[in-house]
């Protein structure tokens, strides 16, 4: 059966002090996908995302970028998490904007693939897909800065109904 | 194995309701066991401004990637054009097609060289697809990763159909027999 207005808001927090991480936990598994929308600001560029806890070497990724000077490919492989952004990193003042969809997350045939856009004016932008190689449903995202996220930074999930 | 045969979401017009949002699911297709030549959305309203694509997608085509190929209104002529930039782990290659027939929509995984559980994605949006004073374009983000099997790779993609007839079906087509059991595309149409 369709479903009408599918684009429901999960989960939205903004840091009111500074933190090394956010988590978002007891997703439901009642969406077809996860759109998660991020304007972070870090005293130390990139952010990362892993799902259910797991700190395995269970993901992996394949970006495509552009910086001041040049445009690029790279990727990593068997890694304990999947990049948000790759050159648009965020400062403690010029927050990066980057949408990741989180493809059919709670199927349980398939591994998990990511779909991200990253920008950031001062530094780059960059499309990264990501692969967690399990079939689990994801319930749980925490979202990691190497250095600390400042206060103002916003993350927001969503999640779309396929009919 | 059975047939494989096109599928068509055209339940559209079987269970019509009041849009209340602003980003409503049209219809959705899942392919079952057997897979899939193509998957075809038809009767779609007119009520939206954009449209959107969303698509878990898997080829069978003996090759690194699947190309799935996108046609406007059962229009099979050489009326289409696509531009496309892609990473793939070491180089930024480009490429573009004029005056074809078979415009890229997205790539996506296949089963040729990829363990059976990846599958690729992509969000395809199609801009301003009823007005009829204006050609139609689209634009796709798509790509797999295969953890460093060699094939990985995150495509932009942007689209042009030569024509200014309102987009009333849509048909995606892999360039490959098939696309395989668990593949979902997902139509949404934006106010």
């Amino acid at each position: 059966m369709a479903a009408a207005n599918t684009y429901t808001p999960i989960f939205t927090t903004t840091l009111s002090s500074t933190a090394s991480s956010v988590t978002f936990s007891s997703i439901p598994s009642t969406y077809t996908d996860l759109i998660l929308v991020c304007n972070p600001l870090s005293t130390s560029g990139d952010t990362y995302i892993q799902f259910n806890g797991d700190t395995g070497t269970n993901y992996s990724e394949t970006n495509l970028y552009a910086n001041t000077s040049a445009a690029g490919s790279t990727r990593t492989t068997s890694s304990n998490y999947i990049y948000l952004d790759w050159q648009a990193t965020s400062t403690t003042t010029g927050a990066t904007n980057y949408i990741v969809h989180i493809m059919n997350y709670s199927n349980t045939t398939t591994y998990k693939t990511t779909l991200g856009r990253g920008n950031q004016a001062s530094a780059g932008v960059d499309a990264i897909v990501g692969l967690w190689r399990s079939t689990s449903a994801i319930n749980s995202i925490k979202i990691t800065a190497v250095g600390t996220l400042q206060i103002g930074t916003t993350y927001s999930l969503y999640g779309i109904t396929a009919a | 194995m059975s047939p494989i045969l096109g599928i068509y979401a055209s339940q559209i017009s079987g269970h019509l309701w009041a849009p209340s949002g602003a980003y409503d699911s049209i219809a959705t297709v899942t392919v079952g066991s057997g897979g899939s030549s193509s998957i075809t959305f038809t009767s779609i309203p007119s009520t939206y401004t954009h449209l959107q694509i969303r698509a878990l997608s898997r080829g069978n085509r003996a090759y690194t990637a699947e190309n799935i190929i996108f046609m406007f209104n059962a229009d099979g002529g050489t009326n289409y054009a696509d531009h496309l930039l892609y990473g793939n782990g070491s180089t930024v290659p480009a490429a573009a097609d004029v005056s074809s027939s078979t415009p890229l929509a997205f790539r996506t995984s296949t089963s040729n060289t990829q363990a059976s559980n990846i599958f690729g994605t992509g969000v395809l949006d199609i801009l301003d697809y009823a007005n009829t004073n204006k050609y139609k374009t689209v634009r796709s983000l798509s790509g797999f990763d295969d953890n460093g099997g060699g094939y990985g790779q995150i495509w932009f993609t942007s689209g042009l159909w030569q024509s200014t007839a309102a987009i009333n079906s849509i048909t995606l087509t892999p360039v490959g027999t098939a696309i395989q059991q668990y593949s979902q595309f997902a139509l949404y149409g934006v106010k």
